[in-house]
């Protein structure tokens, strides 16, 4: 029994990719994998930019969901990277931090005047980092299996190089910088630099980044194509270190549904990211808590209590004061995941027929069973 | 028997496989100039060109190839067809399929196109160029040539000089080299040698006269010039004269140096029009050979397709369009896996 989980980001797809997923199997999903919180990234068409769309997502989510939605609002209006959002009135309805996920803020200038306007508000920052120049129309990692592969590679510094720039601007403005989807060995050297120096950062991984090498895009399968791209072995074991050191706090899933025709086509035209909500339990415990690399308690940690802590919101523990959100999970169960049984509208995961150990039996909400002996109720 | 489905990249031929081509390829090539020693060997099947990228040469010479062999050969005019009306690629090949189409050659710009093809049709498919992966019956081509001239091909040393990067042909070119034992060197500017390269087995060189030091092959590739807007080099005027092939730089390989480009050669860039019409110039052998190629590879494919037969018979069996779909995916990966070892096989 564990506090309920709580993922900081998710991608519900609602409203404008309704054919992918939508706040109501969104929410489904996210119940069958444990998670009792979801943070829902504002990417959507048209953009979470302004307090009407947060109230919306707010309702749907109220009639609909059957867990926690909390959205995220974006940091400029449309994304388009030019004017700032209505950060102001969307914190006034209730967001939990903003992000530009999908792209970087391009402008260096404009990045730092949305981390000032943001930290009065007292809302983080969720940094989807990625230079586009550096990206330069790759598809997978650069490196041997791109040269192997005859795939265009995006190179490392592509990440590495926004969350140095982030980490730069976060210092002098005092915000609090949440780093999404790390995948670098060399992004981790930043962040572990960062909080020596006493600046207010905190990172994410994703399950697919700690569960699988570069070498999985053999194949042309689409299901391996997100953003950032599956990395190298060294990158993949840097982040076990880093869970271990704890210079990453939160494991995220970066749950990305995409319809079967836009990843059953040509790999540089498949659209990026993979389904993750249903995943990430056996995925953590298979590879994170039985090698030894986490404990029980701190695996957790970076699925339930630090994301409380990232959010600011009263969760992530078991208190008898708290709502009861609640967690049961089968450690020792072992099973084949199977794509067709999840409850997301979209079936796009790597991770089809894998062996794994961790099943969710019970995930209950507000003190009411939402998942039952792993079933949706 | 051959047992390979399709044809998608050299990296996935074993050398037996690929000593197998080119034995047949020369049986090919005696018949091919002569009308009355064709013998109609494939006449019972067709094929479909399917070039999403434009190539007269090598979409001429697969027709050629197949008609040599007595096949049934047509082109999909891609830029007329409905695939201009935004149909997918998959959806092209299953209607391809149902129609009955033996074996497809395709080209596309992007990686990996032919392998999803491969997956997902009966048909037999043969890369004719992907992205900036594969281009597996240049190379085959190639090195019938080199095989032609010198006897041999293990121990030589093969220069490729160019933009290695984009290139298909080197690409795969190094995957057969270096697999029928060459020593494969590759120079040009670094931006367009990337050093990832060198996990594929081949040599990068400091300059473009260490790369064709004692060379017994130069290999040039295309340069094109819409690479210049990307900042890769300055123009065709300073690539000429840092990295194109002239008389004197030459002198620096053996006395007996072939010269090969896959073509279409910028005259004057990668290559000065004395070398390329001079006496160590195959570049004109290369596109003979081609067919001849072609022919072998289409004329093994074909007899590969025997195995098909065990797949087809069950056919009546299926309810459905999906569910023969979903079987003929698991059937194809097994048959694609399977490997040919036996040489003697004619
Ligand atoms: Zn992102």
């Amino acid at each position: 029994m564990v506090p309920g989980l709580i993922d900081v980001h998710v991608h519900l797809r609602e409203p404008g990719f309704e054919y992918k997923e939508t706040i109501e199997t969104g929410s489904q999903s996210a119940a069958k994998g444990g998670f009792t919180t979801i943070c829902c990234m504002p990417n959507t068409k048209p953009v979470i930019d302004n307090e009407i769309m947060v109230e919306y997502i707010k309702l749907k989510a109220e009639r609909e969901a059957c867990v926690h939605v909390l959205p995220i609002g974006s940091i400029t209006k449309n994304q388009a990277g030019e004017e700032l959002a209505n950060i102001g009135k969307m914190a006034e309805v209730g967001i939990c931090g903003i992000s530009e996920d999908g792209k970087s803020v391009e402008n260096a200038g404009l990045m730092k005047k949305a981390m000032l306007y943001a930290k009065m508000f007292e809302l983080p920052i969720l940094d989807h980092c990625e230079d586009l120049n550096l990206v330069g129309g790759g598809s997978m990692n650069a490196g041997d299996t791109a040269a192997l592969l005859g795939l265009k590679g995006i190179p490392v510094e592509a990440e590495e190089v926004m969350i140095a720039r982030d980490i730069l601007l976060a210092e002098s403005t005092g915000v609090h910088l949440h780093l999404c989807h790390v995948s670098t060995k060399g992004s981790l050297d930043f962040i572990r630099l960062a909080k020596q120096r006493g600046i207010s950062v905190s990172a994410e991984v994703c399950p697919h980044h700690f569960a699988l090498t570069e070498e999985a895009v053999d194949g042309y399968d689409a299901n391996t194509k997100m953003s950032p791209p599956l990395r190298s072995k060294e990158d993949v074991e840097a982040m076990k270190q880093g869970l271990k050191e704890g210079i990453i706090d939160i494991i995220a899933t970066d749950h990305a549904p995409h319809h079967v025709d836009e990843k059953n086509c040509e790999y540089e035209k498949a659209a990026n990211g993979i389904v993750g909500l249903e995943t990430a339990v056996p995925l953590g415990i298979t590879e994170l808590v039985e090698p030894g690399i986490l404990t029980p308690m701190q695996w957790v940690e970076k699925m339930s209590t630090n994301p409380a802590k990232l959010l600011n919101i009263k969760k992530g523990t078991l208190q008898e004061d708290r709502i009861a959100d609640i967690t049961i999970i089968d450690p020792k169960q072992e099973y084949e995941i199977d794509v067709y049984s999840f409850a997301s509208k979209s079936k796009n995961s790597p991770f089809h027929g894998r062996k794994v150990r961790g099943k969710v039996l019970y995930t209950i909400v507000d003190g009411k069973i939402v998942v039952d002996q792993g079933e949706l109720v | 028997m051959w047992s390979k489905k399709d044809l998608l990249g050299i990296r996935n031929l074993s050398k037996e496989e690929i000593q197998i081509i080119l034995e047949l390829a020369k049986e090919k090539k005696a018949q091919m100039q002569k009308p009355l020693r064709r013998k109609h060997e494939c006449v019972l099947y067709n094929m479909i060109t399917l070039f999403y990228e434009n190539s007269t040469r090598t979409k001429m010479s697969f027709t050629l190839a197949g008609k040599y062999l007595g096949m049934q050969v047509s082109d999909l005019g891609v830029q007329t067809s409905s695939v201009n009306k935004g149909e997918s690629l998959i959806d092209t090949g299953f209607t391809l399929d149902q129609m009955g189409v033996d074996v497809i050659a395709i080209r596309h710009s992007m990686t990996g196109a032919p392998h999803l093809l491969a997956k997902n049709m009966k048909a037999s498919v043969i890369n004719a160029g992907d992205g900036t992966n594969e281009h597996p019956t240049q190379a085959l081509l190639d090195m019938f040539t080199i095989l032609e001239k010198k006897n041999q091909i293990e121990n030589l040393k093969v220069a490729i000089v160019g933009d290695i990067a984009h290139s298909r042909v080197a690409r795969s070119n190094i995957f057969g080299l270096t697999k029928m034992g060459a020593k494969v060197v590759l120079g040009g500017p670094p931006t367009l040698v990337p050093s990832s390269m060198k996990s594929l087995g081949a040599e990068i060189a400091k300059d473009i006269p260490t790369a064709i030091q004692e060379a017994d092959v130069i290999m040039g590739l295309r340069i094109q010039k819409e690479r210049q807007k990307g900042g890769l080099f300055p123009d065709l005027r300073e690539y000429a004269h840092c990295f194109g092939i002239h008389k004197e730089l030459l002198a620096l390989a053996k006395p007996d140096v072939l010269i090969m480009h896959p073509g279409p050669v910028n005259r004057g860039v990668e290559l000065t029009t004395e070398i390329i019409d001079g006496e160590h110039s195959v570049i004109y052998d290369q596109v003979e050979n081609g067919v001849a190629i072609r022919m072998a590879i289409l004329h093994l494919l074909t007899e590969g397709r025997k195995n098909y037969e065990n797949f087809d018979q069950t056919r009546i069996y299926y309810r459905s369009f999906y569910q023969e779909r979903r079987d003929m995916r698991y059937f194809n990966q097994e048959w694609q896996n399977s490997s040919c070892t036996t040489t003697n096989i004619f």
